[in-house]
């Protein structure tokens, strides 16, 4: 029964927090070196690999294609679609998201793809915002990062964003929660070791949207950032808030080189 | 209308063995989880995937509540003539979606 199922498994995933925690951690936390920085997908099982690199396995490619019509989907009160301004996103997303988060000038902080898809949507447009994790928002994202399945991750240099990122690098480092653990003493220092019955990764963000078995959907990197979150104990910051966006940039930054694989599938 | 992904050749060798791939998306609700409200959430499932080649079942299966969301679903046929792959999948609350696949089969 699947409720039992992913019951038992968050029950063993926290019991298993819970003796990583009390286990002494390494106090120095070091991000994994280039050379050998490796993708979720090279933690997964044989199985899950396959269903990611076959198109026709992929049930993210169910998001993507529903982007793809929103894509040219007229909305809102100027019944402009997106296919109206960006034309072919074959062309004109090629690389963008592999770009995100980048500084918006107007906001004066950074913003994520979502939250372009949603300024978008409202001043040129004319429509309301998508819902965060919404189907509809999840199908654009998906759709755009996409375009850039292949291509390798290369953050916005706007130095700008520089203060953000940092601020993210330390949000990393930081402890949080009941359990008191940062996502670097996962992450950085026990990387590749066991977590319950599942190996953690690196925590690069090279899939997202992914979808992911356990939500039997597809799903934002917020929403991975907010279950680990959760998984801790910690009171997970809301979709958009500045946190997750600095968080957002210090992984993109993180994983500067590494190739973008949307949809990703993890287990 | 739910999204489907459906992966067959559009050409074979009449006699050859093809593979039909089928997704669909669907949320397989069991009816045993509760929902955010605390309340059970009413069953709402695919029970039923069929594929008819120009008219005749070729291939059909049942599906139960412990299958996952979005269920995905492999069979093989032989080629026999030109025609249509007729996939239905049947469920819950009234739900039928039909699509077609045409085929094209070369002596």
């Amino acid at each position: 029964m699947k409720t039992f199922a992913s019951r038992l498994r968050k029950l063993v995933l926290r019991v298993a927090i819970a003796t990583l925690a009390l286990s002494t951690f390494g106090a120095t936390a070091q991000p994994p070196t280039r050379d050998s920085r490796r993708s979720g997908f090279d933690f997964m099982g044989a199985s899950t690999q396959a269903m990611q690199k076959d198109d026709s396995l992929n049930p993210g490619m169910l998001w993507v294609k529903d982007g793809e019509a929103l894509w040219q989907r007229p909305a809102g009160s100027n019944a402009k679609a997106c296919a109206s301004c960006h034309a072919a996103a074959a062309s004109s997303m090629k690389g963008v998201a592999a770009k995100y988060p980048v500084f918006d000038p107007l906001l004066n902080r950074p913003v994520t793809l979502s939250q372009r898809i949603n300024q978008c949507r409202q001043q040129r447009q004319g429509a309301e915002p998508l819902r965060a994790e919404s189907q509809d928002l999840l199908s654009l994202e998906s759709y755009v990062a996409h375009q850039s399945r292949g291509l390798p991750l290369t953050p916005s240099p706007d130095p700008r964003l520089a203060p953000f990122r940092q601020q993210g690098q330390q949000r990393f480092m930081q402890p949080m929660g009941q359990l008191n653990l940062s996502c670097a003493q996962c992450h950085d220092d026990n990387a590749g070791k066991r977590l319950g019955s599942s190996q953690i990764p690196q925590g690069h963000h090279t899939g997202y949207p992914v979808y992911r078995l356990e939500w039997q959907a597809m799903g934002s990197l917020q929403r991975r950032l907010r279950n680990c979150m959760s998984g801790v104990r910690a009171e997970p910051f809301a979709y958009g808030a500045l946190e997750l966006v600095e968080l957002e940039l210090y992984l993109a930054e993180r994983a500067t080189g590494m190739v973008v694989e949307t949809p990703g599938v993890r287990p | 209308m739910a999204r489907t992904l459906i992966n067959a050749p559009t050409t074979a060798k009449r006699g050859e063995v093809i593979e039909i791939r089928a997704t669909i998306a669907h949320p397989m609700e069991t009816g045993f989880r509760p929902g955010e409200d605390g309340k059970v959430l009413a069953r709402n499932i695919i029970r039923r995937f069929s594929c008819h080649y120009n008219g005749e079942l070729v291939f059909s299966a049942e599906l139960f509540a412990a299958v996952a969301a979005n269920p995905y679903l492999a069979f093989h046929t032989v080629a026999t003539e030109s025609g249509t792959l007729a996939l239905t999948w049947e469920g819950d609350n009234g739900f039928s979606q039909t699509e077609n696949h045409t085929l094209v089969v070369t002596p």
